[in-house]
This record gives C-alpha cells, structure tokens and sequence, in this order.
C-alpha cells in the first residue's frame, strides 16, 4: 500500500465531504446515503433496508452530486472525498414527488392498517410528506394479489406491492431461503414463488421477515390483521422471545388488554431484526381459553376442583411440611423450569436449600 | 457458549455436529449462512440430512451413537499430521501426552467402521478443522442425549484445545441452548451441585457464605438429579413440586415415569395448562405467562436480558417467583419477602460472582453476557480469553462406548428423536397457536425411501413402532433425511407419545437419557387401503 493510503487509514478524520454546504467526515467505504442518515438528513427512501445490500431500486433517495449531470442514487454511491452533495433542492423534491405520485397510482390503496408489519406505513408516511395524494397519474394498475394462498400467516397483497424487491432480498439475503423472486418487468412485474406456487410448497419457513420489511403492507401479517377491528391503539412492549435459547429481542403489539401481534426488535441484540415461524407467530397460547385460570385442588372423589389462592397454597406448603416431618429433608424434591424467568429458578432452589437443607432441586435440561 | 452469537458470521471452519439448527436455532443458523457466504467452509455430523447438512461443504451421515469415534479420529490425524497448536497447547492445556499416546489407535479407519462414512471424509474433515485459523464448534442435544453425552461433550473439547480454538474470537465450543431460559435456570441454581452462580454445594466456603445469607443451615452433599428423584419416588422422596415442565411427555420410558408420579404423596405443579403432569397433581397453581411476567432471561450466549409484561393475566395467574415464595412462607421458611422480579434478580446478584456486577436496572437493555465480576464491567461474551477459569484445560482419554442398545434381530432399526421447526416440546404453546397445524397437523415417522420399498410402505400407512419399553402407533413418511436403517420422529405429539420408547441407557454422569439412539422393531398395523 503506497505511504499516503496508510496516512489516510490511520486519520479518518481526512475524509470529508460537503453535505448541504457543510464539512462532514465519512469513513471509507459509506455511502452518501449513510453518511447522509448519520447527518439527521432524512432523505426518504422506500427500497431501503440498513440490513440489506444497497440496491438503488426506487429512486427516492436521489441526491446532487456536484460536476455529475444527474441526480444520482446516494444509496449505491460511495462518498468520495471532497465530494459536494446536496440532498434537499426543489428539484430533487419535486423529483421524488412526482415518482411517489406515480407509484401509489398503481396501488389500490395508500392507507394501510399498522397491524401489516413493521414496515408496512412507510410509503403512506411519505405519500403525506411529500402530499402526493393527487391522483395525477391514476388509471394503470400492477400486482395482482395471490388470494388463493390459504396460509394463515402471509397475506400476498400484491395490488400494495410497489416492486421495491425488499421481500426477495430479505428472503435471500438475510434468511438464505430464495423462496421468492420476481417474476416479469414493468407493470406486469410480479413477486413470486417458483412455478407461481403457495408459500407453503415453497422453501419458504414462514420467518416473516418479508412481511417485516415490505413498505407498503402488500405482504402483512395475518394472524395481527385478526385484531384490524379492535378499537384503539396499538402499544409495543421491548420483551425476549420465548422459545429457543437464542434470545431473540422481540416488541409484544398489544391493543387493550389483547395481545396482537409480535415484531421483531431490529436492535435485539441476539437477532438483529430476524425472528423465526415460532417467535413471529406462535403466540395465541398466552390469551388461550385453555390457561389455568384459578388454582386447583384433588378434592376427597379425587377431581381437581378450583380452589382459591389461600387453600391451594396452605394445602401444597402443608404436603411439603408433613413430607419433611414425615421422611426428612431429603423427602421433597423440586424441578426448576428453563422455560419460566430466572426468578423463578433462584426462588425456587431458595425453597429447597433454605427450607430443607437439601439440595434435592433440578431442571429440565435432563430431558 | 463459549462465544458470542456475532460470532457465528467470524469461523473460516464451522464444525456442526448434533445440531439441527436450522429447525432449532433458526435465528442463529442465519449466521452461519451468512460465514458461508463470506466463504466459511462448513462440515455437518449428523446422521440425518438435515437442512443443515444440504449447506456443507462436507457431510458425514455418521451412524448414531457414533460421535466418540468420529472426534476422536480427527483428533488423530490432527496430530498425526503435525496441525496440532503446539504453543497452545504447552503454555495452556495439560495431559496432552496420555490423549496422544491414546489417539494413536484411533485411526480414520477404525472410525470408518464405527461412524459408517469413509476415512477419506473424517481425514478431510481434520484437515480443515485442523488447519483453520478460527474453527468454530456448534452442538445441541445430538451430542448431549447419549449414554455417552459427556464423552461426546469432552471429545469436541480435546478438539477444540487441540487446535487452540478455546478463547479465541470466532472460533470457540458452543453448545446451543435449547429452551428460552435453561441458561437462567443453572445460573440461578436450579441444579443440584451448584449454589446461584454455580458455586459448588460441596465447597465449604460457599456452605458457610450461602448459611450466613440464607439464615438457615444447608447440605453439605449435592443433591440428586431428577432421573434418580423419580426413580426414588414413594421411598425417599415423597413430595414434589414441578415448575413449569411437562415430565410425563417429554422425559425418556414414559410409563415408567407416569408410574413413579403416581408414587409421590404429594405433588405440586405450576404451570400454564392444565397439562399431561398437571392432570397428576394434588394441587395444580396457575403461572403467569410470557407477555404477562416481569423478569429476567438468560441466553444461549449468556446474555441477560429483561422480560416484559404487556397484558395482565390471564384469571388468577400469578408470577412464579410469587407463587414460591407464598408456598415457602407457609412452611415457615424466612426470606420470602420479596414483592417484585427486581427484588429476587437482585438478591441473586448479590450472591452470584458471575452476576455481581449486575442489577435490575443495569439489565435494561440486555447488553451484558456474564461473567460481569464486578460493576463498571462490561461483561464477557468470549470465554477463556488468556487463561482458564481453573488454570490450564485438561484433555480427557476418552473410550469410544457403544450406545446402551444396538439395533438386533428382534429390534432391527435405529430410532433417533428430536424436535420440528414448527413445534415447540410438547406443543402445550406450539399446539395452542392457530396457523400451525396448516403446517405441521400430525406426527409422520420418517423413513429413507429404499426402506419404505423394502418394507412394503407408502406414505400415510400406519406403523407399529415399538422398543423393549412398550410401543406406538404412527404414521409413516418417505424421507431422504432419513439413512437407510435409521427412523426419525419428534416427541412433541402427545398422540405419538413416543417416549414411551425411549430410555434404554442414561449418561451416568449426568443421567441425561438417551433420546437419541432407540433400537425399534416396524411393523404395520394393518392392511393399507390400496386401490
């Protein structure tokens, strides 16, 4: 490496640009895009995800670029040093205006319900910002929606799908999966699976990742869209998934006192926004009919009967006690559960060691 | 484990054995795609063909039960070839001479014969690992549910010291944790050789520490694992008390296990539902839910982390943690005093070393991975970093053991179990959750093709299956997954209960039974309907 690279790598701070008329730096290898989000710029985006290889699909994320004809894409061009970017001109707004005019065109509706996914109210947010609700260019539809598809996870909403590839990079490059791809160009432009098929005769897992990341909610949760009638408003609640030992951080979406739906935490330390079929959609059993609901007790018949709090604990110490009278310390014996918080693992062997002097106390990771 | 998740995207090697991640980790297996991509080679053990399996760059189906022989034969051509870490090794292991004088008979060959793969593939497979700059190990319960699970378990240790892969960035020992919190649950002491923190019972330092802080004396003996708690029920032990776990179905020999519950004076179950072990139960006490619980989770990657309630509970649920301690208070034991998850997570911090440098509120955002010895510590996600926690890693002469049954006249065909991506154990949640049944709606036994033929099957005929235990009905399936000779089945429908099969042998260590390896006999039940 010539000495003047080997400079440079050592003092980052040498790499500047201009950005909106101010000296910014950037580290080697960024482009404008980011260096642009690490500025608050808020250049709009739809095709965009941080996790995802820059793709430079939809266009709106067009910047000026000082001694370069055209606007250029900032999310597939590298910051350069001394480079001049403008991010905000009236040209570039009346630019990315104009394309968002025309995309919704093509969409049946712009409105969509939150509960879709965690993407899924991008392209509506900036259809407001940019107050391109003007029907300029209505008529030409594209999408058709795959109705016929009975999971009960995935609605393929294509008349929402503004063809921005999200789905189909999140499926290939996040998941490994390739389970969809794009079929045709243009107006007939088609998220698809191979031979045109359902999800489910797919290598698709039902991760949900692509309904996570799809900006329009053209792919949306199913299962969440079940609650689309419940009044109110939705509230997220940061908590661990409870499945696996990965741990992956996910946010609980609750409307009143129902349980709604799950989203992955794109900054869940664990799983970075990724989330299986267990962690996304595996959670009625929490609000199932079949929950205990009171305590219970073996009645003289030999039937659990309900119970109220104070009989049922009086009556399981009392067997404790009398075992321990009975046979000893090391009579009663406790099985601490890897499924239940820590807290209760500690208070559990608390009650064995300081109760009994024993250390008759164990888990389920014997089997 | 030994490292971070991050990790898993770092190895130049992966060596995965005994793990179905893909279907059991999925969030983590992302990560070992993404190091395949970046041009990580991939070496899969495992006598199915797992998905995991499709992605390697070398699959050994090594026959079940095989595990010994086939790590042990690496390790030989390792130092027969000279890729051993010889700085490594002097300056930070110990008893390397007894394992190399034993490795030397533990030719690929020998192992070829055993595992049932050609010698060419353990050689190649050595080879990589061995010449790796960071080899990273990956296992679960393939390697751990054996007769010989700990020996399995020291093997993949012998290899990773072998090749100076212990504390090193991308590289490490990495069992994956199967349940949300199992981590959490040994932490916090909920094992019978271990105080909080695991802090030795039998150490008399933490004896007096633990009665000091306890008020009360304690053991001085371990205490016994829960296969020898059942095997002793109705004589010494009398009453029980279950937390949040479905025995009757998800442990080994079921009837076995169902006939010793029935022994108990008195048995206790918290849980969710009123589930197969519940339904066993003088009294049954109602647990809140995830979603519905504060609380702390400890990760596969030691990671601690904050759980959050978002909707109350369901009727009269209450929080484990309360449920305990209201059961101690009425036994007159003191220190029961707690009123939130706070106060029981600090009060095990206060008493763990691992944990001491934590709190309630410094677990806010999950960044920790123990240990964290002190405050101010920013935790450990790699392990044995510099030294080990004892001074030196100590290699272990290790015997290749059959599993406790092989596959004979009267039961011809090896059974292996273990879970799906869909289901999670004993489906008391997974079975609980609309959708899932479009996936996966019953229970199929999955046979290699060329044994569907020769034993006269077609998709959906049921089977006979039984061992020396007792036997189940099932439905049977063509697999590819499957080898020839070896069956495959999940544990998680109670209507496939196929643990009643299971338990020929138990590690003696750590009695952990022998979930994966169960010699089975097939027979159909009855003529199919063929048109």
């Amino acid at each position: 490496m010539p000495p003047h690279m080997t400079a440079i790598e050592a003092s980052p701070t040498l790499l500047t640009m201009t950005l909106d008329g101010e000296e910014v730096s950037f580290t080697r290898g960024e482009t404008i895009y980011e260096v642009s989000r690490r500025h608050a710029k808020d250049v709009p985006t739809l095709c965009y995800d941080p996790r995802l290889d820059p793709f430079g699909g939809c266009r709106m994320c067009v910047v000026e670029v000082e001694g370069v004809r055209n606007p250029v894409a900032s999310c597939t061009t590298k910051a350069t040093p001394g480079m001049v970017v403008r991010t905000h001109t009236d040209a570039l707004e009346g630019h990315r205006k104009t394309l968002l005019e025309m995309v919704v065109s093509e969409n049946r509706q712009v409105d969509v319900d939150p509960l879709r996914g965690y993407a899924s109210q991008e392209l509506t947010q900036l259809v407001d910002r940019y107050e391109a609700r003007t029907g300029r260019f209505r008529g030409k539809k594209s999408g058709t929606s795959k109705t016929g598809d009975p999971n009960p996870f995935i609605l393929r909403d294509y008349e929402q799908c503004i063809s921005c590839y999200r789905c189909v990079r999140v499926c290939a490059e996040q998941e490994g999966d390739y389970a969809i791809s794009v079929a045709n160009r243009g107006f007939a432009t088609q998220i698809t699976t191979e031979f045109d098929g359902l999800l489910k005769e797919s290598t698709c897992t039902f991760c949900g990742q692509c309904v996570q990341t799809c900006p329009t909610g053209a792919l949306a949760d199913r299962k969440s869209l079940r609650a689309e009638a419940l009044p109110g408003p939705i509230t997220e609640t940061r908590t661990v998934c409870t499945y696996c030992g990965v741990g992956c951080a996910v946010d609980l979406m609750t409307k009143g006192e129902k349980l709604v739906g799950v989203r992955p935490a794109m900054d869940g330390p664990a799983n970075e926004g990724a989330l299986c079929i267990k962690g996304q959609f595996a959670y009625d059993f929490v609000q199932h009919p079949d929950r205990l609901k009171t305590p219970l007790v073996r009645d003289a018949s030999g039937e659990l009967v309900p119970a109220s709090w104070d009989e049922a604990l009086d009556r399981a110490a009392a067997g404790f006690v009398k075992a321990n009278a009975e046979h000893g310390r090391h009579s009663v014996y406790a099985i601490s559960s890897g499924r239940a918080p820590t807290e209760a693992s500690y208070t559990l062997q608390k009650f064995i060691r300081a109760g009994f002097a024993s250390n008759h106390v164990d888990n389920c990771s014997r089997g | 484990m030994s490292n971070p998740l991050v990790d898993m995207e770092k190895p130049d090697v992966i060596f995965a054995i005994g793990t179905n991640m893909t279907e059991c980790h999925p969030v983590a297996a992302l990560r070992l795609k993404k190091a395949i991509q970046r041009g990580a080679k991939m070496i899969v053990a495992d006598p199915r063909r797992i998905p995991l399996a499709e992605m390697a760059h070398l699959y050994l189906p090594i026959r079940v039960g095989s595990d010994v022989a086939l790590i042990s034969a690496m390790c030989h051509v390792i130092v027969r070839d000279g890729l051993q870490d010889h700085d490594y090794i002097a300056s930070r292991t110990r008893e390397s001479e007894a394992l190399f004088e034993h490795l030397e008979k533990c030719t690929p060959e020998w192992a070829a014969e055993i595992c049932q793969v050609p010698a060419a593939d353990i050689e190649q497979a050595a080879r990589w690992y061995g010449a790796a700059d960071r080899g990273a190990i990956y296992y679960t319960l393939g390697i751990t549910e054996h007769v010989c699970g700990v020996d399995n378990v020291q093997s993949l240790s012998n290899l990773a010291l072998l090749t100076g892969n212990l504390g090193k960035e991308g590289a490490g020992l990495n069992p994956m944790r199967g349940q949300n919190n199992v981590q959490g649950s040994g932490d916090a002491g909920g094992v019978p050789a271990n105080f909080p923190g695991f802090q030795s019972v039998t150490d008399p330092a933490n004896q007096e520490k633990f009665e000091k802080l306890y008020g009360k004396k304690v053991d001085l003996e371990k205490g016994i694992t829960k296969i020898t708690a059942l095997n002793r029920a109705g004589e010494q032990i009398r009453a029980m008390l279950i937390d949040g776990e479905n025995t009757v179905v998800s442990d080994a020999d079921r009837k076995h296990g169902e006939a010793q519950l029935r022994k108990l004076d008195h048995l206790v179950v918290i849980d969710l539902f009123l589930t197969e072990t519940a339904e066993m139960a003088d009294v049954v006490l109602p647990a809140t839910a995830w979603g519905e619980t504060d609380g702390s989770q400890v990760n596969t990657e030691r990671r601690v982390q904050r759980l959050r309630a978002a909707v109350p509970p369901q009727g009269q649920a209450k929080p484990d943690w309360w449920i305990i301690s209201q059961i101690a208070k009425r036994c007159g034991i003191p220190g029961f005093e707690f009123t939130s998850a706070a106060d029981v997570f600090n009060e095990l911090c206060s008493l763990s070393p691992i944990y001491a440098g934590l709190d309630w509120d410094l677990i806010e955002r999950g960044e920790y991975q123990w240990p964290v010895p002190h405050k101010g510590h920013p935790g450990t996600p790699v392990l044995h970093q510099g030294e080990f926690k004892n001074g030196r890693g100590i290699f272990k002469v290790i015997d290749y053991r059959p599993p406790a049954e092989t596959v004979s006249a009267s039961f011809p065909v090896w059974l292996t179990t273990g879970r799906r991506l869909q289901a999670y154990h004993t489906r008391t949640q997974t079975g609980r959750t609309a959708g899932i049944e479009y996936l996966l709606a019953e229970e199929l036994l999955e046979i290699h093709p060329d044994d569907m033929r020769e034993w006269k099957l077609q998709d959906g005929d049921t089977v006979n299956m039984s061992s020396s235990r007792g036997s189940v009905e099932v439905k049977v399936k063509a697999s590819a997954k499957s080898p020839r000779g070896t069956v495959f089945c999940s544990f998680s429908f109670n209507e496939v209960p196929v643990n009643f099969l299971i338990g020929g042998g138990f590690d003696p260590v750590t009695e952990t039974a022998e979930f994966k390896v169960c010699p089975v006999r097939i027979e159909r039940t009855a003529a199919p309907a063929r048109s």
